[in-house]
């Protein structure tokens, strides 16, 4: 590959750009060379991004005949030794689960990028919501890890994809960028870096030599075995059934435990390394506002007019919802702080927060359409602050 | 100072990359901070469509209008959805062969006639634009040229930045005539 090629990786510079379109550029800095999609709004943009950017470096950008084949186009590309990816809205996230559980469970590391909109289903294709949160969490069936980083701004669209590839060869998983319409659909300055600022988390691979002896599945301490590429020479067995250390299928209590146990493991192990949080003015807060992505800028702003109100307020921004920083909510709620928790849903992360606080907090929730305004926000805090009750109450914005 | 514009006009105007390219001069090339927003309903083609900046010199949280310090009207459907409540401290700039109904003191330009006057009907939104630089100030023409040449097609360059100055011309006077 020639220097120019190289080069066309990664677009370093000052940009004007749609969140959509830095989503895939944070793509293409990170090295995906696979996109296997269903364009649906407010995702259509990355899918169009790359359909043009991936052939310009040799990479591949198929349209699949829907979200079932395009999900399993992008495990099969990883299990080639590509970083591959999918975008998608609602609906098609609904159609991606199951194999996104086959991710899960077969070990392959790839990125799902979710631009929400309005559910459920057809819903509002055109306008903002939040309420896949949950859905991120359980949405395929099993027990597995869950990895869903939250963007809110364009370029967090950028930086958070560079980042969901890294973690996802980090433990070999499937990782979800969980957008939303308004911060998918705005346009901001962003900032690529030089390529040699984009980190790189190399996918652990098995040594030729010692693949003989090693099984495919052996967890090496690290929770996560290495991974061989297709038609490389090794003969292994990808399978969503249960199975051993070899790869065969074993479909028996005591492998299903130890194999499942693994799997879900690898979130606890790396949380630490993985949870991101931005804590905005919380060293003197009383009230902490919890909130991800649009949702976020909103309250942002309210914090800055409460502040200027001479109210104890501060955020905790969610950068990963999961996994989800429990422990910072249980030493804020020790502390003595409420929380506030705006959504657009009818209280999805909020049963987080309220499980880990172990206390009472304040939702503010509206199932989407608009973005939340600052005002509502504010004012939820304002009442959180009068009242100090300890009840649970719920706000609805009409 | 949270400024807040908002550029409407029908569907096929141009009025998206109008306001890309205003977001661009603040964000890229004059210091500031600027988001787009759109209309992404099925509103958005043939009808009213509008386009949305809110630049600032701060960081930008909220990125929604809440109320347009600047309004440019290219029709007068767009006149009717979107120029209808607005604070009388807004300043709005209107298209005068298009916009119908309008007070007499909003500023106008007939931005289609002198884009065709210029070649090119379709550098009407650049004629606006330039003509909202010259009135407003809110951005430099620098910026703004910067953002054209960045923006539109690599042969149509040197007739948008014709029509930009038609247009900021007309702005400049207006601002000094009322000044």
């Amino acid at each position: 590959m020639s220097e120019n090629e190289e080069d066309r990786h990664v677009l370093t510079g000052r940009h004007f750009m749609n969140g959509d379109t830095a989503c895939a550029e944070g793509a293409m800095a990170a090295g995906c060379s696979f996109f296997g999609g269903y364009p649906i709004t407010p995702s259509t943009e990355i899918a169009e991004r790359l359909a043009r950017r991936l052939p310009e470096v040799g990479g591949v950008y198929i349209q699949m005949e829907d979200e079932l084949a395009s999900i399993a186009s992008v495990l099969g590309a990883s299990w080639t030794g590509a970083r591959s990816m999918t975008a998608t809205s609602g609906p098609g996230f609904s159609l991606m689960q199951e194999n996104i559980g086959l991710g899960a469970i077969t070990e392959t590391p790839c990125v799902i990028v979710n631009v929400q909109r309005g559910g459920p289903s057809t819903g509002l294709p055109t306008l903002v919501s939040q309420a896949d949160m949950m859905q991120a969490r359980w949405g395929s069936h099993g027990d597995y890890p869950a990895v869903a980083y939250c963007p809110a701004s364009c370029q967090e669209m950028f930086e958070l994809t560079v980042l969901a590839f890294n973690t996802a060869d980090l433990l070999r998983t499937p990782v979800l960028v969980m957008a939303d319409e308004a911060i998918g659909h705005m346009t901001e300055r962003v900032v690529i870096p030089d390529k040699s600022a984009i980190e790189h988390v190399a996918r652990k691979r098995p040594h030729a030599s010692a693949m003989d002896g090693q099984l495919p599945y052996e967890s090496d301490g690290s929770m996560v075995p290495p991974m061989p590429r297709a038609g490389r020479g090794y003969r292994i067995h990808v399978t969503g059934l249960t199975h051993d250390e070899r790869g065969y299928p074993a479909t028996d209590a005591a492998t299903h435990d130890k194999l499942v146990r693994r799997l879900a493991g690898k979130l606890t192990h790396f949380a630490p390394e993985i949870i991101k949080v931005e804590e905005v003015q919380l060293e003197d807060a009383e009230v902490v506002l919890v909130a991800y992505g649009s949702t976020s800028r909103s309250a942002r702003h309210a914090l800055t007019m409460l502040r200027e109100e001479g109210l104890p307020v501060g955020m905790l921004r969610l950068i990963t919802a999961w996994p989800f920083p429990g422990d910072r909510i249980a030493q804020l709620a020790e502390r003595g702080c409420q929380f506030v928790v705006p959504e657009l849903n009818l209280g999805q992360m909020a049963l987080e927060v309220e499980r880990n606080a172990h206390q009472s907090i304040t939702r503010l929730n509206h199932a989407g359409g608009i973005t939340m305004s600052p005002e509502q926000i504010a004012e939820a805090v304002r009442e959180t602050m009068s009242c100090a009750r300890e009840k649970s109450w719920s706000m609805s914005i009409s | 100072m949270r400024q807040e514009i908002r550029l409407g006009g029908f569907g096929g105007q141009g009025i998206i990359l109008a306001g890309y390219i205003v977001g661009k001069a603040a964000a890229l090339y004059d210091g500031k901070e600027a988001i787009l927003t759109q209309s992404y309903g099925p509103e958005a083609r043939g009808g009213a469509c509008s386009a949305e900046v809110v630049v600032d010199d701060k960081p930008i949280d909220y990125p929604m209008l809440t109320s347009p310090s600047v309004l440019v009207l290219m029709s007068q459907e767009a006149r009717q959805k979107y120029g209808t409540e607005i604070e009388p401290s807004a300043n709005v700039l209107i298209e005068s062969d298009l916009v119908e109904e309008a007070p007499e003191e909003w500023p106008r330009i007939p931005a289609t006639r002198l884009a065709e006057e210029l070649g090119a009907r379709i550098s009407a939104n650049i004629v606006m634009l330039g003509f909202m630089t010259g009135a407003t100030r809110i951005l430099s023409r620098e910026a703004m040229e910067e953002a054209i040449s960045t923006s539109v097609p690599a042969r149509t360059v040197e007739l948008n930045l014709r029509a930009f100055a038609v247009g900021y011309e007309n702005g400049v006077q207006h601002s000094e005539v009322t000044a």
